[in-house]
């Protein structure tokens, strides 16, 4: 028995009959679509999804199959870190995905190898003649410069000329895919140095996501950035008048998400030892449903970095289980789609109910 | 004549043409309750938007214990010492009620800029004491304000304002939602800020609440303060006859 805790004002209160935290519900969401694929796949294949059932391969699990799920949503996990910020403030970012593009561009042509000097060849910059490997750091500050910029970009138009966030970063999702091909003219741009490369590698985009997400989870509860992000988002009149620098959180907020969507283009850019003009495309549209999936209400002030985390699981699950269940990609799209405008309504229908019993 | 805290000269509010606020000359003493009653429009609002610093006034002067001041935002206007509760109650749904009680001036444990550290069982306890000292009942503070009663959320509206010192407090329609208890509690908490000797501005429709807790009366009409009445000598149809234009102050006003 929980003992009852006191309340103010001689109120008690239970405290087993508190709100039933909403990262638990996807949680169980996250089991019960495992369970879903091991049965399938058991009935249907023969195979198991989740335990490792091959002779001779040691391991109680698949874990090549975890492996790959983990790894896959790890780099749009990055962006949804990001995204997820932006509509807790009651925003949205369709830009990341295009900030990916662009930084990856921009920042693979600064590690490119010495022998290697396509167009254009800002290696040049530091030596006249541009035959020069530079340090990882310096396509590495540059890249998070590129997506700290175009989040300044998109904060400072949303804060101050009030235009809604959907078609600040939607001009910034068109512009910055445009400055991504122009670039480089719409050529890839590959061979980075070694140490460049070796950001990527492996399985180092989890262990970046996994911590970039314990780190903004913590900055998130802990913090006063945190706390006025949850304020914003709930109420931003509220937060106005209560004295909280609204606008310049939003610029805050946006730059965050821009260095995030950086940071992924760096992995991503690494991890496929090239950069092309066309990479990210439609990760925003990931992001923000890992984000959704995961619990985050697009009306802004609720959820959580955890509840993205477990989102982005979800979709990597989804994924990866049609593939073993041998479905058709265009099938994969369509039940994407689905499971996307499937959360929000859940969403929609759990804040309903929850307000009913309030 | 005890000191003036708050005085205003000639304020002036202009909204894109619509004048609605015009030469309002207000003064408030240390230790006064003031109501301010007046018809929907009449200019109450907007009048204590313009000393919280929520908006800017188009013309006039504020002035705030003897100092001429210029608000730039509610958080100036805060900082100098007005705490207000507005009609909106300007409550975050989803947070609960610590971070509600302390929206915009968190309690810091380590600094680190936008960044820094928040005192989460520091601001818990303050709200317990805050919460207690006003009467207070919440059951659980942990819970959001999204699934509080009415009531409930006025009293932590205005538990905030009467949480941090303050040199004035504003209070707009405190208890236009509330039921009979709810009523009686925002204004038990009115008596005691009463008792504490601190001025208080009380915008209300309602006129037994206004003549059971304010010394002063000042009616709003049109834009302009049409009547500045001594509760001892004024009756309820007198400012009911004020606030509908029946009767006018010539002293006052061409406020017809």
């Amino acid at each position: 028995m929980a003992k009852p805790e006191a309340g103010i004002g001689g109120l008690e209160y239970d405290a087993k009959r508190r709100a039933w935290p909403n990262e638990l519900n996807i949680l169980l969401a996250l089991v019960l679509i495992v369970a879903a694929f091991e049965i399938l796949g058991r009935l249907l294949l023969g195979e198991s999804f989740l335990f490792n059932t091959r002779e001779g391969v040691p391991g109680f699990f698949n874990e090549q199959r975890l492996q790959i799920i983990i790894l896959q949503v790890s780099i749009v996990g990055i962006i949804a870190i990001g995204v997820t910020q932006v509509i807790i403030t009651g925003g949205i970012d369709l830009s990341s995905g295009s900030i990916v593009g662009a930084t990856a561009m921009i920042a693979m042509s600064f590690a490119q190898v010495a022998l290697v000097n396509g167009n254009p060849n800002p290696k040049a910059i530091f030596a006249a003649e541009g035959w020069l490997d530079l340090p990882v750091i310096v396509p590495v500050l540059v890249g998070l410069g590129c997506g700290l910029a175009a989040g300044l970009i998109n904060g400072t138009l949303i804060a101050y000329t009030k235009i809604p966030p959907f078609i600040a970063t939607l001009g910034m999702m068109v512009a910055a895919r445009g400055l991504a091909r122009w670039w480089s003219k719409g050529n890839p741009i590959s061979f980075p140095t070694d140490s460049y490369a070796a950001i990527g590698q492996g399985m180092n985009p989890v262990f970046i996501f996994v911590a970039l997400a314990i780190l903004f989870q913590l900055i998130l509860t802990y913090t006063k950035y945190g706390k006025h992000c949850y304020a914003i988002g709930s109420n931003e009149e509220a937060a106005r008048i209560t004295g909280i620098k609204v606008e310049h959180h939003k610029v805050l907020v946006y730059a965050i998400a821009g260095i995030l969507a950086s940071v992924a283009a760096i992995v991503l850019s690494s991890k496929n030892l090239t950069a092309q003009a066309g990479m990210g495309v439609m990760y925003e549209l990931d992001a923000i449903a890992m984000a959704v999936i995961g619990g985050i209400s697009l009306a802004g002030g609720r959820g959580s970095i955890i509840g993205t985390v477990l989102g982005a699981l979800i979709f990597g699950v989804i994924i990866s289980g049609f593939t073993f269940l041998r479905l058709d990609a265009y099938y994969q799209e369509m039940v994407k789609g689905a499971i996307i405008v499937g959360a929000v309504v859940l969403d929609q229908w759990r804040q309903r109910r929850r307000s009913q019993r309030a | 004549m005890s000191e003036i805290v708050l005085k205003t000269e000639g304020l002036t509010k202009h909204y894109a043409g619509v004048q609605a606020l015009e030469g309002a000359s207000f003064e408030l003493r240390k230790g006064e309750h003031v109501a301010i009653m007046g018809d929907n429009g009449a200019g109450k609002s907007t009048f204590v938007r313009q000393i919280t610093g929520v908006e800017i006034p188009s013309r006039g002067k504020i002035i705030f214990l003897g100092r001429e001041v210029n608000f730039q935002s509610p958080l100036e206007a805060r900082e100098a010492g007005i705490e207000a509760v507005f009609q909106n109650l300007a409550l975050a749904d989803d947070l609960d009620v610590p971070s509600n009680l302390f929206l915009g001036r968190e309690k810091i444990r380590f600094n680190l800029g936008p960044f820094s550290i928040l005192d989460r069982k520091g601001m818990r306890e303050a709200t317990r004491k805050a919460l207690e000292k006003t009467a207070v009942k919440i059951p659980n503070l942990s819970s959001t304000i999204r699934h509080m009663s009415g009531g409930q959320r006025q009293c932590v509206a205005i538990a905030r304002t009467a949480t941090f010192p303050s040199k004035l407090i504003i209070m707009d329609e405190p208890t236009a939602a509330l039921g009979v208890a709810e009523t009686a509690q925002v204004e038990n908490i009115i008596r005691t800020i009463k008792q504490n000797g601190e001025p208080l501005i009380l915008i209300s429709h309602n006129m037994r609440q206004v003549f059971d807790l304010a010394d002063r009366i000042v009616v709003f009409r049109r834009g302009r303060i049409a009547a500045k009445l001594k509760k001892s000598e004024t009756t309820g149809e007198e400012v009911v006859a004020y606030i509908t234009g029946a009767k006018t102050d010539p002293n006052l006003s061409d406020a017809a």
